[in-house]
């Protein structure tokens, strides 16, 4: 992008286009009522102008009328303005079923992201237009925020949890990528860009390089090192809960909630395991926090994600 | 009020008052006098008001080229840090209620002093000490945490003065809440006879929800920053995953507190608002009842939409839904204040005095920081806005331009009763639209480089928002010398400026009905209050 000067942002976000539509209809809508305050003060300012210093104004009636109307028309405006905005922050917040997961960990002061195939980014990201991507982030320190302005998305990025941004990109280019929540001394340099690329030539970009192990191998590759496997089978034998088909399963607990097993629950089994016990099993998983970088449980729950099974079936579930 | 040359001055008033009843330093650090009291509040809030102003000037001079002109960014972090942090606690918040609430409250409701006269010179103490704790983090090295001390930054991660900072936020915050608890008791106990709850002025119910706020949010602000200091210092998990805590329930406790005071900070201003369109319109508020109810509307609502400074901080998306509606709900009585002031001005007899010019000011730049509050409000525009210069501009819209507008044009109307003096109106107004001017032009170009995602609390940015910055800046520049050409013609007012008379403006309320400057005592004899707020004499009109 040159720097040049221009008033709205590039639009490069299949959202992008409905934010902006509801930022020019509050624009019209709010500008049509500050500019009619504007006006009357004016007028009124003017016209009613003291013209002699014991001038005496005549006596205005207050129509009960007119205070219904200035509080009933603006928030009935409102509640349209709340409605467009909610609609649109539930496509935020909602993702396409299907979308390609590229995994991000934050720190000061930098971007290190990674995508399924196992290739590695540090403040860039490449994505092809037309495919939905879904981030799914974590900090390693203090809070950040990823911030893609031309896509008109933004979330915070946690230390000890996940959250998740989507879009799908609908123009090739380089946009801007930007932390947006301070986080000390170089926040404003902790930033990159986002490179848009034709799905062609985004394969093209993927396959260049050396290829080094998905992030489903690398969290094999972990399971096994951190012994996982001495107690987790592939089946349900044993002392443990099988993994397979855990993602996105309904798990009961011991003491009778239910859980679903996404990202942030299956981080937290590994790192505070005794936080939330399987209903039907004890209390014996050591928690790994401290051994494990965000980056390497990232890959085991890729790992795990990738144990799909449809008839999970077990004791206490 | 005609304009003036020095020779023309004339001799000090000659009854005795509250400013010659007693001279030299002691009389005035031992003084139990609200007014008193209320000029040391004013001396002190002025002197970090043009702290807070310095740290401004040198950010807008440092952001003038994409790399940062002026200092590093760790610097820079804590020029941002200061201003927020005074401006907030040290400037806005005390403001108002502190200076003109204080020489306003008892004399407004024909009391002869508050009712707790020594808490009230107490909660200054508290205040001072809590600016020292915070001028010592500020001289041994800064802060960097920002305003809102996000943990875990703040509680583990910032290698600078955060505790010092922080404890001096937490003893200003008791000053609020003396104050708030001496308003209230005040209010309720001694009022004059006949002043009944809707004959007070809109300011006194102004003041009276802030009081309300500063008792029921303060405390909770004081519990996050003694959590987060706690948290630094023994490294107990409350706020830092890494020790077994939860960020976000920082967010929670801070703006818990800190939502409720940007309408401390807004609140009075709309209090003075109220008083100053009246009496230059000479007029009866238009819809008096809905004035005073939604201040109260405001203080109550305002307790309840804090997660909207949390719409992409992880919370849940159906609780990000009930913060947008109900920050629309608090949205309404902020609208009706601003469509009753304009009525008001419907048929009255609208004198241009500088005061005026302020309140009329105020009403621009309020209703384009509240208009803007409509798209923050909306979910998905926040999404994009979120902590951007748009965030920046709003809000500098309504605490700035709103809220120092409404406290310069109240120091401009009550300066004649303050000071005995009255100062030059063409200056007054000069500076007035100088202020005006530069405010638009520092912050309007703030929004757009908000849209086009120019994140805020950077020291360095991309090129192509070069020249928004550059009029930014520009405009700080006015906008600062405009700040000071009162501060200059109100000093020279107490020496040279003529004296006033009791009522100079023509103007109802009981402040207005003893001598400028008054008697320690207030009132020669309580006042018995006959009539409704803002009795302004008016004809019928003439049936043709
Ligand atoms: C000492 C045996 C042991 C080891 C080693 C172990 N686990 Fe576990 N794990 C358990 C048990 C027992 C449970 C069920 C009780 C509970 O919820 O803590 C469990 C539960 C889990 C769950 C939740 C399963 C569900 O059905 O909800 C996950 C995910 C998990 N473990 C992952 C791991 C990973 C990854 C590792 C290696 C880094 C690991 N475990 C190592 C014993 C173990
Ligand atoms: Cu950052
Ligand atoms: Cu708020």
């Amino acid at each position: 992008m040159q720097p040049g000067f221009s008033l709205s942002p590039e639009q490069a976000s299949t959202i992008a286009p409905h934010v902006d539509h509801l930022f020019y209809f509050l624009t019209g809508v709010t500008g049509f009522f500050a500019i009619l305050v504007f006006m009357l003060i004016f007028v009124f300012a003017i016209k009613y102008r003291r013209r002699s210093e014991d001038e005496i104004p005549v006596k205005v009636h207050e129509p009960m009328a007119l205070e219904t109307a200035w509080i009933g028309i603006p928030f009935g405006l409102m509640l349209i303005m709340f409605g467009w905005g909610a609609w649109i922050y539930y496509q935020d917040y909602n993702p396409p079923a299907g979308a390609f997961e590229v995994f991000v960990v934050g720190k000061q002061w930098m971007w290190k992201l990674q995508h399924p195939e196992g290739k590695r980014e540090i403040n860039e990201l490449h994505v092809p237009i037309g495919v939905p991507i879904k981030l799914v982030m974590t900090s390693q320190d203090v809070i950040h925020d990823f911030f893609i302005p031309a896509f008109r998305v933004k979330q915070d990025v946690l230390p000890g949890r996940y959250t998740e941004l989507w879009f799908k990109a609908t123009k090739p280019g380089r946009y801007h990528l930007f932390c947006a929540q301070y986080c000390g001394t170089d926040h404003a340099h902790m930033g990159g860009w986002i490179v848009v690329m034709e799905p062609r030539e985004y394969q093209r970009w993927l396959s260049g390089g050396e290829a080094g192990e998905t992030m489903e191998q690398a969290g094999r590759r972990l399971f096994q090192q951190y012994a996982c496997t001495s107690c987790h089978f592939e089946d349900n034998t044993g002392r443990c809960p099988s993994l397979r088909g855990l993602y996105h399963s309904q798990v009961k607990l011991v003491g009778g909630q239910t859980v679903t097993a996404d990202e942030n629950y299956i981080r937290e089994s590994i790192l505070d395991p005794n936080a939330k016990i399987v209903a039907g099993y004890s209390p014996v998983m050591p928690t790994f926090k401290g051994q494990i970088s965000e980056e390497g449980i990232l890959q085991i729950i890729a790992y795990i994600k990738s144990l799909k099974s449809p008839e999970r079936m077990s004791a206490g579930k | 009020m005609s304009s003036l040359t020095v020779d023309e001055a004339p001799q000090a008033a000659s009854h005795v008052h509250y400013l010659n009843v007693k001279f030299g330093v002691k009389s005035w650090l031992f003084t139990t006098d609200h007014k008193r009291i209320a000029l040391l509040y004013l001396a002190s809030i002025t002197f970090f008001f043009f702290v807070g102003g310095a740290a401004a000037v040198l950010m807008r001079l440092h952001l003038l080229t994409p790399g940062g002109l002026l200092v590093e960014p760790a610097t820079y972090n804590k020029l941002f840090t200061v201003h927020g942090i005074l401006m907030v606690f040290f400037f806005l918040i005390p403001a108002i209620p502190a200076v003109l609430g204080n020489f306003l409250v008892p004399m407004m409701i024909g009391a002869r002093d508050l009712a707790f006269p020594k808490l009230n010179l107490l909660s200054w103490y508290v205040y001072i000490l809590g600016g020292l704790f915070t001028l010592y983090a500020v001289v041994a090295g800064g802060v960097d945490t920002g305003w809102t001390f996000y943990t875990p930054y703040s509680s583990t991660y910032s290698n600078s003065h955060v505790i010092a900072a922080a404890l001096g936020i937490f003893i200003t915050g008791f000053s609020s809440i003396l104050t708030g608890l001496n308003f209230i008791v005040t209010i309720h106990k001694m009022r004059a006879p006949g002043l009944t709850w809707f004959r007070l002025p809109l300011f006194i119910w102004a003041i009276y929800a802030t009081s309300i706020i500063f008792i029921l949010g303060t405390p909770v602000l004081a519990i996050t920053i003694v959590l987060v200091a706690l948290e630094r210092l023994f490294h107990i998990g409350v706020f830092d995953p890494a020790l077994g805590g939860d960020p976000i329930l920082f967010q929670h406790m801070f703006w818990f507190y800190s939502h409720p005071a940007v309408y401390i900070m807004i609140l009075p201003g709309m209090g003075v608002e109220s008083e100053l369109i009246t009496c230059f319109s000479r007029k009866k508020i238009f819809g008096y009842k809905f004035v005073a109810m939604s201040s109260l509307g405001i203080a109550l609502l305002g307790f309840l939409v804090w997660g909207h400074h949390m719409f992409v901080s992880g919370q849940s998306m159906y609780a990000g839904m009930v913060f947008s509606i109900l920050s629309y709900l608090v949205a309404v009585p902020s609208a009706v204040k601003v469509f009753n002031w304009t009525a008001t001005l419907y048929k009255g007899s609208i004198s241009y005095d500088a005061p005026m010019l302020y309140a009329l000011g105020f009403i621009g730049l309020f209703t384009m920081g509240g208009v803007t509050g409509m798209f923050l409000a909306s979910l998905g525009v926040n999404v994009h806005v979120h902590d951007t210069y748009f965030v920046i501009a709003h809000f500098h819209y309504i605490m700035v331009g709103g809220m120092v507008m409404a406290y310069l044009g109240g120091i401009h109307f009550w300066w004649p009763k303050i000071s005995g003096r009255m100062y030059p109106q063409g200056w007054a107004r000069f500076a007035a639209l100088v202020i005006f001017v530069g405010f638009n032009l520092t912050f309007f170009p703030q929004y757009i480089l908000g849209f086009l995602g120019m994140p805020r609390r950077y020291a360095v940015y991309p090129a192509e928002f070069q020249v928004l910055n550059v009029m930014s800046s520009a405009g700080a520049s006015i906008l600062g010398v405009g700040y000071l050409i009162p501060l200059i013609y109100f000093i020279w007012s107490m020496r040279y400026g003529p004296v006033a008379s009791a009522n100079p403006w023509n103007a109802k309320g009981l402040e207005w009905q003893t001598p400028s400057p008054p008697p320690t005592e207030n009132f020669e004899e309580i006042p018995v209050v006959t009539e409704e707020a803002y009795d302004y004499p008016v004809r019928e009109a003439q049936v043709a």
